[in-house]
């Protein structure tokens, strides 16, 4: 019998996904430091669902239940819907996105390995359409806030939606840096004076690019462990800041500049941690580039012209169809074959 | 845009590993722990003759080659026991002095596990050759050294086993300009070529002189992994006495030993996928081939041992020079025992190795490595996982192929798409497999989807040849029966030129008894058609008026109806002639509206129907597939 090879030498898809986790650990970290505790209670929630679901769903399908849960692509996703969105959102937002991206986007399509949508993001998009005032009402920085709430006032607001007495919702709310960039553009406002709000930091948001920079550190440790290759981060984040170059060269009044565009939203999150899921991705390395390119300058498209602050989400769904498309268009030339 | 992806990648690689600069890497590769030392640490030791040595026909790539001794029949060692018959073959010889004592089906040494044909020698313990005649290669002509080579029964002893004076031969299509040897050994575990460069780099060199000569290679490049510093020095000093060789050593990678992989690192050049290296003016002989080879010339001696790595699970892991035809146990008991918990055994590396049936098959001359495996040295794979299109595999592939595609496709049985990605380039080098985080057997499903399509395509062959003989078979059942037919109507009309009434009756029986066939009425159509003329020019056209528009009132069935009258006969005659005219045209419409050739299936029986059917069913698989193939 020919079974060969005989040796294998790979990392297990649970260590891989384990390590995307452990990635996303200085990230969690900051967040925490930045916004406070909430977070925390919120990936919990996450994460629980997203188990509970996933083992229900097996369970309807008659597949092998511990395997799959023990691939840990779970967790990956609860951890990126519950990151993506604001971290003070009622709990029941947290446990119907998760619900929607682990049995809908990912285990009515077959389960790991075969859904075309990256399932974070579907669960994002589902709550963005279905709840826009809720996913628009970001905490503010801790050291912003007009009264920032502790950790246990923070869970009680996740929980029960119960503030302390005397605090006013808008008092721990604030606009993000993308969302108040879009509000006073309309106003005519030009991009110097609005980027002159306390809620701008030195590149992006105050406090959230200090998130976003821990994002920025534990992808660089994907890219070291060879979790995920060097196209997509790259091409991604290449192609957000040449476009927003280009346009903040041509127009400095109407459009913020690169900086901003990097540091801001969920670019990091997106560019290390997102477009890098390889089920919904592209396998070739032209193909990954592309993909990833495409990505940057619909993230941009969508933050500028169209009706949200933020475009990852939907700049990540519209590249997932294309995906088939950009496999089979970059196939990379075989040994021996014509150049 | 590509000039920028490349230059990214070099970096990015260049960043990862530092690499000799002087060979051209391909893509991927693995680098397994190589197990080397191990086998390494004792010299080469010969084993002593065994008491039977049993020989299998089929040791080579190739056609089997022709029994020329029986049963009883005394040899002396190197006699020949078996001769090369068609091109690609080799001679078995004996590698030993005794007598013949069976020559029937033994398990051999091969991934199918089947028994084949084997020669069995049971020595004499004289081990006297028989009447040596070494060639003066230096001054005997080019095509005469080839024919003796072709009785050598030299075959490519990498593990390939590729008949080796075929790839001596000079078919005048393209002169080889280079002469690779391919020392490289990249397969973890095997050390037979490494310790044989080390301890005779200079009958080496000779054989490598030899092999230069007879391609008229301008120049030599032995290519070596730099896992085997002895060996590249022992061979770098030897080959000083060759004109224009270089020792090459290439980094450490698996598998720079296939031989596109090495003529790419050593000379940067790719050989076109549908190519052969010698079309591009490259050869490429193995270390123990070109040894094989001087061994031959210089003193005679064909081809009757070889150096086999005995190691893994064993209490002394060694290299051995044996006997073709020595059974394995021997081989173990020489490197001290298979260990207890030895589970199976491969032959060849962890990469691309085969289960041996059984222990108890033959040394080979495709046996370069026998590893006695255990749990503990190569675990069972753990249970698959689905595919997470990770492209791990991609970025192993050497030759830059996308497993995972392959995968997909294989799976789902999608042959043709399988195709389409150059499945047929997989050189099932394992690479995808050992780094498939979810341990996906890979080249498993590459193996069985090649198979497949190679049983598709004979299938198609098959059906197309079924078709054209049952297309020629339906022709002469036609044929025969319009001569029958013909015969039949002639006679009719014969007799109805002597009598005027019963003629009818008698054409119309044969018509009705000719229903059974629709392919009949066709042909006895044709025959009332022909007899109609005879009968007209006999009966000087009388009844000229009558319109063969006519409703056809009477058919084949109709041997009822009798005339009143000569001239009513006549009329209705002439109806009918007309009606099955009708018929015959109608059917023939029909059938070239249905297909290219009339099928005449109407009225046979269920089973040939079945069987037509069938073949239907395989000729519109077989249309499919052209039509699949052809956008292409």
């Amino acid at each position: 019998m020919n079974r060969s090879p005989y040796i294998t030498d790979a990392p297990s898809v649970s260590m891989i996904m384990l390590k995307v986790l452990l990635a996303l650990v200085p990230g969690i970290m900051a967040y925490t430091w930045v916004y406070g505790g909430g977070i925390l209670l919120s990936l919990t929630l996450a994460t629980i669902t997203a188990l509970i679901t996933e083992a229900a769903i097996l369970k309807i399908r008659q597949r092998p239940i511990a395997p799959s849960l023990a691939d840990l692509s779970a967790v990956v996703t609860a951890w990126l819907l519950a990151l993506a969105l604001p971290p003070l959102a009622p709990w029941w937002l947290v446990v119907v996105g998760t619900l929607f991206a682990i049995a809908i986007a990912k285990q009515l399509y077959g389960g790991l390995g075969y859904n075309p949508f990256n399932p974070a993001m579907v669960g994002y998009a589902v709550l963005l359409i279905s709840f826009p005032v809720i996913m628009t009402k970001w905490p503010a920085p801790l050291e912003l806030a007009t009264t920032p709430l502790g950790w246990a006032e923070q869970f009680n607001l996740i929980l029960g939606g119960v503030l302390p007495t005397g605090v006013p919702l808008d008092a721990v709310t604030s606009a993000t840096p993308l969302d108040y960039l879009k509000t006073q553009r309309m106003l005519q406002q030009e991009v110097e004076a609005i980027s002159q709000a306390p809620i701008f930091g030195h590149f992006g948001a105050k406090g959230g690019e200090i998130v976003t920079a821990a994002y920025l550190f534990g992808g660089l440790y994907l890219l070291q462990q060879r979790i995920i290759s060097w196209h997509l981060p790259t091409a991604f984040i290449t192609a957000l800041a040449l476009i927003s170059f280009i346009f903040n060269l041509v127009e400095p009044s109407q459009f913020a500049g690169p900086s901003l565009h990097l540091m801001a939203g969920a670019t990091m999150l997106c560019a290390f941690f997102i477009i890098t899921d390889p089920v919904s991705g592209p396998t070739t390395p032209k193909g990954k580039l592309y993909f990833a390119a495409g990505a940057g300058v619909l993230t941009y498209v969508i933050r500028v012209y169209g009706g949200y602050p933020d475009g990852v989400a939907f700049a990540v769904l519209i590249m997932n169809m294309c995906v088939p498309l950009i496999d089979a268009h970059t196939q990379p030339r075989v040994f021996g074959h014509k150049r | 845009m590509n000039n920028i992806i490349q230059f990214a990648s070099k970096l990015i690689k260049n960043l990862a590993t530092t690499t000799a600069s002087e060979v051209h890497r391909f893509n991927g590769g693995v680098h397994p722990e190589e197990h080397k030392q191990e086998s390494t640490t004792r010299p080469i030791a010969q084993l002593p003759i065994p008491e039977t040595l049993t020989l299998p026909l089929r040791q080579h790539v190739g056609y089997i080659p022709k029994l020329k001794v029986k049963v009883g029949d005394y040899v002396l060692k190197g006699e020949m026991l078996a001769e090369a018959e068609g091109t690609v073959s080799a001679a078995i010889h004996a590698p030993t002095s005794g007598t013949i004592t069976a020559i029937a089906e033994a398990v051999i040494p091969h991934p199918s596990g089947l028994p084949d044909m084997c020669v069995t020698l049971t020595p004499d313990g004289k081990d006297q050759w028989k009447p040596l005649a070494p060639i003066d290669w230096k001054n005997t002509a080019h095509s005469e050294l080839i024919t003796s080579l072709r009785t050598s029964g030299i075959v490519g002893l990498g593990g390939a086993t590729f008949p080796t004076h075929i790839k001596l031969r000079k078919d005048g299509a393209s002169a080889i300009h280079t002469l690779i040897i391919n020392a490289a050994e990249c397969e973890p575990y095997i050390t037979c070529d490494d310790m044989l460069m080390r301890e005779r780099p200079d009958e080496i060199t000779q054989g490598i002189a030899i092999a230069q000569h007879l391609l008229g290679a301008a120049k030599v490049v032995i290519g070596i992994e730099d896992n085997k510093p002895e060996a590249a020095q022992a061979m770098n000093t030897a080959s000083q006495a060759l004109a224009n060789a270089v020792v090459t050593t290439v980094p450490t990678l698996y598998p720079s030993g296939d031989a596109r992989r090495l003529i790419h690192l050593l000379l940067g050049v790719e050989v076109p996928h549908h190519k052969r290296a010698t079309e591009v003016g490259i050869q490429v002989f193995n270390v123990a081939t070109v040894l094989a080879i001087y061994r031959y010339f210089t003193f005679g001696e064909p081809s009757v041992s070889r150096i086999v790595t005995v190691t893994g699970n064993v209490a002394s892991p060694q290299n051995f020079e044996v006997l073709l035809g020595t059974p394995m146990p021997l081989l173990m008991a020489a490197a001290g025992g298979a260990k207890p918990d030895t589970t199976h055994f491969v032959m060849g590396g962890p990469m691309m190795g085969f289960d041996l049936p059984s222990l108890n098959v033959p040394v080979t001359k495709a046996a370069n490595c026998i590893i006695a495996a255990s749990p503990a040295l190569f675990a069972p794979p753990p249970p698959a996982q689905p595919c997470i299109r990770c492209t791990r595999c991609a970025d192993a592939c050497p030759v830059n192929l996308q497993p995972q595609e392959l995968y997909w496709f294989a799976k789902s049985d999608n042959f043709e798409k399988a195709r389409d990605y150059n499945l047929f380039d997989c050189i099932e080098c394992g690479c995808c497999t050992y780094v498939c985080p979810s341990n996906i057997p890979l080249v498993q499903y590459y193996r069985y989807a090649k198979s497949e399509i190679i049983a598709l395509d004979k299938a198609k062959e098959a059906a197309d040849l079924a078709r054209e003989r049952n297309d020629f078979r339906l022709a002469r059942i036609e044929r025969e029966k319009l001569e029958r037919a013909q015969k039949h109507a002639e006679r009719a009309a014969n007799a109805r030129n002597r009598e005027a009434n019963p003629e009818l009756e008698e054409s119309d029986k044969a018509a009705s008894n000719a229903s059974t066939v629709e392919a009949k009425k066709a042909a006895i159509a044709a025959a009332v058609e022909r007899a109609k003329a005879l009968k007209l020019a006999a009966a000087n056209n009388d009844a000229a008026s009558t319109s063969t528009d006519q409703p056809a009132v009477a058919g084949p069935s109709s041997a009822e109806v009798k005339p009143d009258s000569d001239a009513q006969a006549k009329i209705d005659k002439k109806a009918l002639i007309a009606a099955a005219m009708e018929r015959a045209k109608a059917q023939k419409l029909a059938s070239a509206q249905a297909g290219a050739a009339p099928k005449n299936t109407e009225n046979l029986s269920a089973k040939v129907k079945a069987e037509i059917d069938e073949i239907e069913a395989i000729r519109t698989k077989a249309l499919q597939m052209v039509k699949n193939k052809a956008p292409d």
